[in-house]
């Protein structure tokens, strides 16, 4: 294959536990690698449920059913592993330290700005302390955070304005170097300075990590991602390169959506 | 408007009524306590004698010595206390005959083994609830899988609700045995009761706890296994910091109720002033010298009482009021 893809989705479906019908029907989707890949779609079309599948932090709440494949590819071996064959629980924190996850709200935990990044260092096993700085530093610079935050490291993370809080859950997902990072809805309880920040971010971080948001600004689609899934009630309605779902879309729900005509 | 009015002057009555009735139980207790305040002074909080007959040398009649200053009696009690033998009590009390002239017998009380006996209980009873409290409401609201949770929570709150007379004599008959083969002793004794102060007070502090665990945001519990938590770290370094002002309050909650606690530690914890040389021996709370003294109390003995019951008051008014402002604080 010419252009390599970091994870590969193959006919999987998804149904929650108690309910009736799948959320997700036989979805396709490619990730491409050290691209933006962006999900689209109506509230209640179940991005943020086949999102929330990449990492597999569904199985926090038991009786999911999950059905076809997930592929992530093993950049050291080259191989795809199906993370749905994935049972014991050190898998499960070994591939969510592989796809880290950036949520809708920004979740800064109850510690120090310092401790919010070393923490999934911390959990990784990192214990010498000038790595770990070493490793924070980096990663608050590669947020485009560290000179807002350089001279309060020590205060709680719950002092900063919201915006800031969202980069550092960037700065805290990316120092531990994740090969796919995951972003549900990441501006949208965000202002627009704050909302360009993060987009610039993501941007710079496209170069190291393939990424994966689920947007529901349009605009913020077009802007940064480089290919572009519109999904509807459950199925994977199109998928291409980003201009060609908002300039010259195939099917005519996608080219409603994108102008406009219903969401 | 005219209806507006009325509402708020009802909610400002109501909302009055709890301070007045706040400040006259406090007053009445101070104003019943003033008397055995005078004549003991502080020295009551570490006197050991409760009900003692004790010899004053005084040439004084006793109408007399009962009128002198504050200081001065104090100063005697202290001076009896060191060096009077102290005469087994006859039945009479005060008015006892048959005294040489010039010595006047008089009964002293004093709260130091109440007051040890109501503080070992309670650090007993959290010793042994905290930990399992905690244990009970990270089970219940993290690792119990959702079948469990309802019956489990619900059985918890049930026994929250058991009126403590039952933890009593359910302690009395079967858990003191046990207990006693367990650690030998006496079946009534000081561990006994704050063990069962403990087990009444696990299910309060357990349901408290849960569900401020339960305030934690699931976003902020994904966050962190998605960073590679596993249970007990979210447990550990999410859910417990951001439910700590919680937890600590159902702590302090839990405590001012061991503290008060009458019926099922009056069952338990053998009534006898004798300072507990081990934890399993008999000893006495203030609650339960209480409800067991007033009936037959009056004069010095009556208002030492209320003493007593000014002191747990002031105590758990303390308790509680660094509780509320902990909760203040962190909410600012």
């Amino acid at each position: 294959m010419a252009k390599k893809l970091i994870m590969d989705i193959k006919d999987f479906s998804f149904r929650y536990a108690g309910a009736e019908k799948p959320s997700l029907m036989s979805i396709n989707l490619p990730v491409h690698k050290n691209k933006v890949t962006a999900m689209i779609g109506p509230s209640g079309c179940g991005k943020s449920t086949l999102l929330r599948a990449l990492n597999r932090i569904h199985d926090l709440y038991p009786g999911h059913e999950y059905q076809g494949k997930i592929n992530l590819l093993n950049s050291s071996s080259g191989e795809n592993e199906n993370i749905l064959d994935i049972k014991k629980e050190n898998d499960f924190i070994k591939l969510r330290q592989r796809v880290g996850m950036i949520f809708q709200k920004p979740t800064p935990f109850p510690m120090s700005i310092f401790d919010n990044v070393a923490y999934g260092l911390k959990l990784a096993g990192i214990k010498n302390k000038t790595i770990l700085e070493e490793k924070v530093v980096s990663a608050l610079q590669g947020s485009a955070i560290w000179t807002e935050v350089k001279d309060r490291l020590k205060e709680d993370a719950m002092g900063l304005s919201g915006g800031q809080q969202q980069r550092l859950c960037i700065a805290r997902a990316v120092a531990l170097r994740p090969e796919v990072l995951l972003l549900d809805e990441p501006t949208s309880a965000l202002d627009p300075i704050s909302t360009g920040a993060i987009e610039e971010l993501v941007t710079e971080l496209k170069k190291d990590i393939s990424i994966v948001i689920v947007t529901h600004n349009m605009q913020q689609a077009s802007r940064l991602s480089d290919y572009t899934a519109f999904m509807y009630i459950g199925k994977l309605i199109e998928y291409n390169k980003t201009d060609k779902i908002f300039l010259n879309p195939k099917e005519k729900l996608t080219e409603d959506y994108v102008t406009g005509r219903f969401g | 408007m005219n209806r507006e009015s009325i509402f708020k002057k009802v909610a400002f009555s109501s909302a009055t009524l709890i301070l007045v009735m706040l400040a006259s139980i406090f007053v009445m207790l101070f104003i019943s306590a003033k008397p055995a305040m005078q004549e003991y002074g502080w020295h009551f909080l570490v006197d050991s004698s409760w009900g003692k007959t004790i010899e004053v040398k005084s040439d004084k009649p006793l109408a007399t010595q009962k009128s002198t200053t504050k200081k001065t009696i104090n100063d005697e009690n202290l001076f009896a206390n060191e060096d009077s033998a102290i005469i087994p009590l006859s039945d009479g009390g005060i008015e006892d005959s048959g005294q040489p002239k010039n010595t006047i017998t008089k009964i002293i009380y004093g709260g130091f083994i109440p007051i040890i006996g109501t503080i070992l209980s309670t650090l007993i009873a959290m010793a042994f609830a905290v930990p399992i409290a905690m244990g009970i409401s990270i089970f219940l609201s993290e690792i119990a899988p959702k079948f469990l949770i309802k019956p489990v929570g619900l059985a918890i709150e049930l026994l929250a609700a058991i009126p403590s007379i039952i933890y009593g004599m359910w302690g009395l008959f079967y858990f003191a045995p046990i207990v006693q083969d367990i650690f030998g002793g006496d079946q009534i004794s000081l561990l006994t009761a704050g063990l069962v102060l403990g087990i009444m007070i696990l299910p309060f502090m357990a349901a408290i706890t849960r569900d401020a665990m339960n305030t934690t945001p699931s976003v902020l519990k994904e966050s962190a296994y998605s960073l590679g938590a596993t249970k007990f770290e979210v447990v550990k370094d999410v859910i417990f910091p951001y439910a700590k002002v919680g937890i600590i309050g159902s702590v302090i909650l839990s405590l001012g109720r061991a503290l008060g606690e009458t019926m099922a530690v009056a069952f338990l914890i053998g009534s006898v002033f004798k300072i507990p040389g081990s934890l399993t021996n008999p000893t006495i709370s203030i609650p339960v010298v209480l409800a067991n003294n007033f009936g037959e109390a009056s004069g010095n003995m009556m208002s030492a009482l209320f003493y007593l019951a000014f002191v747990l008051f002031v105590f758990s008014f303390i308790i509680i009021g660094t509780a509320k402002f902990y909760f203040l604080r962190k909410h600012r």
